[in-house]
């Protein structure tokens, strides 16, 4: 038996963003910051509160790149794909990172849930290129070195907890 | 200790002139101020550390350390700020200090004891933080070339004020520009000095903000909104972010003012999620503003309402376009709708619209207060005001510049710019991003409006330039774009959506050395079927950068589809990397750095690469000591 | 008045009347431009970019989106169209599945007559097609996504037409899909297997669950006895196939074409829709006199019912008890003509898809588990059955049915159109049986092809009825959203399909105007019959004094289970 999901974040997230169809948006984001993710039980509750059909709902939030469906790592890993970055070589970084920690651009999670790799358009961080963000923490001037510097810490970190 | 100066709700316009004064008085006496750049960018490299670490050294030293202006008086205490993007990112993290005008760059937490040793207490220089360059010291950032060449207008207060501080922004003049079109203007002046002043739109393709507004005004409709376009979305381009960031307040004037011209009640403002820093000082800013009554009902009992939302974006490029952004604000996926109806007769929630970008409205308070006269005075008479470019790429001083309308690309790369990072030579520059063209030397002295660029194909769009030096391959640079539209191409039209897809996967094997004949032949029917076939200006121009590398360097995509060599030398899969065995000395270093395991050999043997696993990554060529592994 | 305003279409004046778009002025000059998302339906779209149109200074224009200008000039045939075009299908044909000729639309297909339209005679991308995606994913809806072209008409149609809102677009860009929520299964989804996405959908993407080899095997069987009935609707539509004009009755020809594909025996649905229309107004006048539970909403379109049960279970207490026309005759058959040695295979032919989940229902399951209807097919798989056994409909000549159920009325025919089951009650409860009488009761509001049509009317014994009709659920939705509001009614009558069962999903696609067509031929049938009444059907009153008698409630209606 699943236990039965919570949805009093969800209904925090109708109150604070207002319960309407134009708030869609605004609302998975709150729902996302609280679980990183968006988990499939939100779909058809938000559906019934809404009066929005949950195909529409579904529509929307995989229309746009920042919603997840899926569980994401305790740091996610964002790689900037942007044209500066690009320029000053952020594939080589991106490519070792994926190959030592065994994920690729399909698969994005490690196996321990611990890193989520993915790429993120231009973070409008040109001047530092490449950069990289751990949690939304902007790491600039990586090199594949510095880069698998910052996992392997992390890394630590964690074994060591 | 000092009283605070009491910030009471604004009732009147004499409220507003009371608090100015108040505030201006407290601003200029407080002569000493150390600005610690907050931008993303010297975030990122630690600006808020620095920030902390000299508040807690002056305040251990005894020093008389002001954060805020609502204290009086400032007479011997000095100014504490954290600012919006000083535009140097390239140097950051950035400490301007004044009176003197001081900037020093590069800036970490260990200098902060000098500074406030020196600086602070002795009024002395930190030379070595000052910019160089060779041997020449640059002690005043306006002497600095990157700066001394620029005319800030719109950029005018970013790294110069707190940007968390709505008091600051009144002290320095901020919203006088509103209460003169509240309170001295009717809307139709508004909109007339607006269109005299001939400001058009920064967003991209460069339409008269005038005729928009004048559109939006004789639109019939219950409801109008205003709508700030902040989905800055172009890779290499942060203009935007930077305003919203440093200056947020300049912004949300424009968007007021806007609203008394038109008679709208509220303004939504749409900002990228990937930048957080923004959304936070934008929310910030709008709760200043409702909190002291600029915002809300019946403002300064002039009986005009107007209220300020943010809807952060959810990554997607396509919702820079207006009908795609106003359908993510009303909750739906972003797509492109067909026009007409335009967006200023039904945009938003089915009403008309003032839709424009963050950097067209942070100009319209200084049209207002100066008059359309001193904005026309400024670039080309058809492109009048200034411009903001985001400098990235090979070059060596990257950041956030305003030059005027009209300024050539050689002072913007080379004077500006400080020329070409590293031994590369000036190849071209991508302006307006994955919408935009490619420029080579040939258009370095081509003035940069929004005409002369049309003329040539090319448009400025949101700002992005983006220099490439001739390490860089045209061919893999059009493929970088392609790849990026194909990725944010939003599905609806046939021409965008299976059309981008095919021109990247002829692009991906050219690059890949699988090129046909044919194939550039192929790509150019494709961008004219998608250029004139899309649905929305995205996907119409989404093979720009494709048509403009074959129009510029079509002897580089001859060389990769008929000799598969890449004369830049930077598509991987053409490249080789061999191990010369005479150099080789059998170490194993480079095998165990190669990260798909594609050397191999015995020790005190030379090794040798596996070409069908290797990846290029070139990380065995930095790990050599006796340069033994080779690229051809 | 004002001036008649003029454009130039090709170089010919044409009037601009009102239209909303060019494409429809463009049409009027001959020239039909080609469409795939363009529905006269459906919200405008503007995704296919076919019907661009060049004006005199080579700008182009979605000739769907763009309003008709007085004086403007425009070219619909130019080099730089053509080529764009051309350009445009072959695109679409890139990452379309081409197997042609094993597709159940092959013929039927708009991607396959376009590219022959403009003569594409080659590919030049490496073929994308979604493999391997085909998802049977309900009793009514087969869904493959290889055939899909993204045009976006079942997305409008499930939601603008009919408020269900089961499928949408899911991500983006060349990743985008036609998805309902997390792909599940459209069992599992508000989808009420209308059939309308199939029937708006221009390729074979959507199409009818195709239950035809499941007849040809137990027609083939000779210890099954293979029985079936014809909905009234599919009359209208079938002879279309070969040119016989759309709207024309060719219930005879069906019947002789059934007996000669194997069939044991053929019977009428309409004989079904009698006995429906007699329990129904029973049910209806018990209900008025105790003023209990009203309005009466009607229960012969399983869409209908499945989207009551899934957003408005409150008003399934209202919903009348009556099995569908097609149910009540199956239980009669199922008691009736059992032969001994023999299995009976029952197959109903009908205009529906949702039939097909109907038949599978667990209320209409018999004590041994076997369903009433074994096998439902649609006009379009019957279509499909002719053509395969090589029977020519139009010649052949026409036969009756089969005894004993060999009468239906007038009123049981219109069954298949909007506002038919009402006409039929209101004939059934109104004393007066006289042609003035009919006259007048085709007069009161019921008919036409508006899909929200709500009107009065007295009895002679004074009692005042207020009576909604609704076609196409989003229609119904507006209707309920009245009754919710409080407002009176005393009849509802609710098909999930626009213009009823003639525009049903198992029908062969057509617009607007051709669905009068077909409900006006069910009309003219009424007209020529003799019998127009369904309590003077005289084989349904022997089947009362026969097998029904004291069995009514247990073999005519059905309580659903809630969900």
């Amino acid at each position: 038996m699943p236990e039965a999901f919570d949805y009093s974040i969800v209904d925090e997230a109708l109150a604070k963003c207002g319960a309407k169809q134009s708030s869609i948006i605004a609302i998975l984001q709150t729902i996302q910051e609280h679980y990183h993710y968006l988990p499939e039980e939100v779909f058809p509750y938000l559906a019934a509160k809404l009066d929005m059909s949950e195909a529409r709902i579904y529509s929307v939030a995989t229309f746009y790149e920042n919603f997840s469906l899926e569980k994401k790592g305790k740091y996610v890993i964002k790689f900037c794909d942007g044209t500066a970055c690009h320029v000053r070589g952020s594939v080589p970084i991106l490519e070792r990172v994926r190959s030592e920690l065994g994920v690729t651009a399909q698969k994005k999670t490690t196996d321990d849930q611990l890193f989520t790799i993915e790429t993120v358009s231009c973070l409008g961080a040109c001047g530092l290129a490449p950069v990289m963000t751990v949690n939304d923490e902007v790491h600039p001037a990586m090199t594949p070195d510095k880069a698998m510097e910052v996992i392997y810490s992390l890394k630590v970190k964690e074994d060591a907890r | 200790m000092s009283a605070a100066i009491k910030t009471k709700a604004i009732k009147s316009r004499k409220d507003l002139q009371n608090l100015r004064e108040a505030m201006t008085k407290a601003y200029t006496s407080q002569t000493s101020k150390i600005i610690v750049c907050g931008g993303t960018g010297c975030v990122a490299g630690g600006s808020l550390k620095i920030y902390e670490n000299l508040k807690a050294q002056m305040e251990n030293n005894g020093l008389n350390v002001e954060v805020s202006l609502e204290k009086e008086p400032h007479d011997n205490s000095i100014g504490l700020k954290k600012s919006g993007c000083h535009g140097f990112c390239e140097m950051g993290p950035l400490v301007r200090i004044e009176p003197q005008g001081w900037l020093y760059t590069k800036v970490k937490v260990d200098d902060c004891n000098e500074i406030v040793e020196k600086t602070i207490k002795k009024g002395e220089c930190v030379d070595r933080l000052a910019y160089r360059i060779g041997d020449e010291i640059y002690r005043k950032q306006e002497e600095i070339p990157f700066y001394k060449q620029q005319i800030r207008v719109v950029l005018e207060h970013c790294g110069k004020i707190d940007a968390d501080s709505i008091n600051e922004y009144i002290a320095i003049g901020g919203y006088e520009a509103f209460e003169k079109a509240l309170f001295d203007m009717q809307p139709d002046d508004i909109v007339s000095e607006i269109s005299l002043s001939m400001l058009r739109g920064r967003g991209g393709g460069g339409f008269p903000t005038g005729k928009k507004w004048e559109q939006v005004r004789r639109a019939k409709g219950e409801r109008k909104y205003i709508v700030c376009n902040g989905d800055e979305g172009d890779p290499g381009a942060f203009m935007d972010r930077s305003i919203m960031e440093g200056d947020p307040h300049r912004m949300l004037e424009g968007m007021m003012i806007a609203g008394v011209a038109v008679g709208a009640q509220e303004g939504y403002i749409y900002v990228r999620a990937e930048y957080p820093l923004a959304v936070r000082r934008l929310m910030n800013a709008i709760a200043q503003a409702e909190e002291l009554g600029l915002l809300g009902d019946d403002i300064m009992g002039s009986g005009f309402s107007f209220r300020i939302y943010i809807a952060k974006g959810a990554g997607a490029f396509v919702c820079g376009e207006g009908s795609a952004l106003t359908a993510s604000i009303e909750g739906k996926r972003g797509f492109p709708r067909v026009k007409p109806p335009r967006t200023t007769e039904n945009g938003l929630f089915d009403s008309p619209t003032v839709l424009n970008n963050v950097e067209t409205f942070a100009t319209v308070s200084q049209i207002i207060s100066k008059g359309a006269k001193w904005y026309l005075s400024i670039g080309t008479p058809t492109s009048p005001g200034t411009k903001a470019f985001a400098l990235t790429g090979n070059i060596t001083n990257t950041g956030l510049i305003e030059v005027p309308m009209g300024t050539t690309l050689r002072k913007i790369i080379f004077d500006i710019g400080g020329g070409m990072r590293g031994d590369g030579e000036f190849k071209a520059v991508q302006i307006g991003g994955p919408s935009g063209a490619c420029l080579t030397k040939d258009h370095l002295d081509l003035p940069l409006d929004f005409d002369t660029l049309k003329k040539i194909g090319a448009m400025i769009g949101s700002g992005g330039l983006v220099v490439m030096d001739s390490h860089t391959c045209m061919v893999e640079v059009a493929r970088f774009f392609m790849h990026f539209t194909q990725n944010e191409s939003c599905g609806k039209c046939v021409p965008c959506r299976e059309g981008t897809k095919r021109m990247l996967e002829i692009l991906e094997r050219i690059v890949e050395g699988n090129g046909n004949e044919g194939d550039i032949e192929l790509l150019e029917e494709l961008s004219d079927t998608i250029s004139n076939t899309a649905l929305c200006g995205l996907g119409k121009s989404a093979p720009n950068p494709v048509v403009s590398t074959i129009s510029n360097f079509r002897e580089e995509y001859e060389t990769h589809v008929y000799e598969k060599k890449c004369p830049a030398g930077q598509c991987q899969k053409l490249k080789k990397i061999y191990i010369d065995p005479l150099t080789c000395k059998g170490c194993s270093a480079c095998s165990r750095k190669c990260p798909v395991g594609a050397i191999s050999g015995k020790i005190k043997e030379p090794f040798s690469i596996d070409l069908t696993k290797c990846i290029r990554c070139g990380s065995c060529i930095a790990t050599c000591k006796f340069n033994a592994i080779k690229e051809v | 008045m004002k001036n008649t305003e003029y454009m130039y279409v090709d170089g010919i004046p044409v009037a601009i009347n009102g239209e909303k778009n060019m494409l429809q002025v463009i049409r009027k000059t001959g020239v039909k431009l080609p469409t795939f998302c363009y529905h006269t339906d459906l919200s405008i779209y503007g995704a296919c970019r076919m019907c661009m149109v060049e004006d005199e200074r080579g700008n182009l224009y979605t000739a769907c989106s763009t309003p008709p200008r007085a004086g403007m000039s425009i070219k619909t045939n130019t080099a730089r169209l053509r080529k764009y075009r051309k350009n445009i299908l072959e695109l679409l044909l890139a990452n379309h599945c081409r197997d042609c000729t094993t597709c159940a639309n092959n013929k039927s297909c708009k991607l396959q007559d376009l590219a022959v339209r403009f003569n594409i005679d080659g590919v030049r991308f490496p073929n994308r097609a979604d493999d391997n995606k085909v998802t049977n994913s309900s009793a009514s809806i087969v869904f493959d996504s290889g055939k899909c072209i993204l045009c976006g008409d079942c997305v409008r149609t499930c939601h603008e037409v009919q408020n269900v809102g089961a499928i949408d677009f899911a991500f983006r860009g060349s990743k985008m899909l036609i998805s309902t929520a997390f792909g599940k299964p459209l069992s599992e989804t508000m989808c009420v297997g209308c059939g309308q996405c199939a029937v708006a959908c221009p390729t074979g993407a959507i199409t009818a669950r195709s239950e035809i080899q499941k007849v040809w095997d137990a027609i083939s069987n000779p210890s099954v006895k293979t029985v079936v009935q014809v909905a009234p609707a599919v009359r209208v539509a079938l002879g279309n196939m070969v040119g016989i004009p759309e709207g024309k009755d060719v219930s005879g020809l069906i019947f002789a074409a059934l007996r000669k594909m194997g069939f044991d025996e053929v019977f009428d649905t309409s004989f079904g829709a009698d006995i429906t229309v007699l329990e129904e107004s029973k049910e209806f006048l018990e209900r008025l006199k105790e003023g209990k539970r009203l309005p009466i909403i009607t229960s012969c379109c399983p869409a209908w019912i499945q989207y009551c049960e899934k957003k408005h279970p409150e008003l399934m207490e209202n919903v009348s008890t009556c099995r569908s026309p097609m149910e009540m005759f199956a239980s009669v058959i199922k008691e009736e003509r059992q032969e001994r040695g023999k299995k009976l295979f029952h197959v109903a032919v009908m205009p529906c898809t949702a039939k097909k989940f109907e038949a599978q229902r667990e209320e209409f399951l018999g004590k041994d588990g076997s369903r009433n209807v074994d096998a439902v097919i649609t006009t379009d798989e019957l279509t499909h059955m002719l053509k395969e056994a090589g029977i020519l409909l139009n010649e052949i000549d026409p036969e009756p049915v089969d005894h004993p159920y060999d009468n239906a009325s007038g009123a049981a025919v219109i069954f298949g159109v909007t506002g038919g089951v009402t006409e039929a009650v209101l004939r059934n409860v109104v004393k007066d049986k006289s042609r003035s009488a009919l006259m007048k009761l085709s007069n009161v509001g019921e008919r036409g092809n508006e899909g929200l049509k709500i009107f009065e009317l007295t009895t002679e014994d004074g009692v005042g009825l207020r009576i909604g009709v609704a076609s196409g659920l989003a229609n119904a939705e507006k209707l309920l959203g009245m009754l919710k509001n409080g407002e009176k009614f005393d009849i509802i009558e609710i098909m999930a399909c626009p213009g009823g069962c003639v525009a049903g999903g198992g029908q062969p696609f057509v617009h607007a105007d051709v669905r009068k067509t077909r409900g006006k031929g069910l009309y003219d049938t009424d007209r020529m019959l003799s019998i127009r009444h369904s309590e003077s059907n005289a084989s349904v009153q022997a089947l009362y004094d026969r097998l029904l008698k004291g069995r009514e409630h247990e073999l005519l209606h059905v309580h659903y289970k809630k969900k």
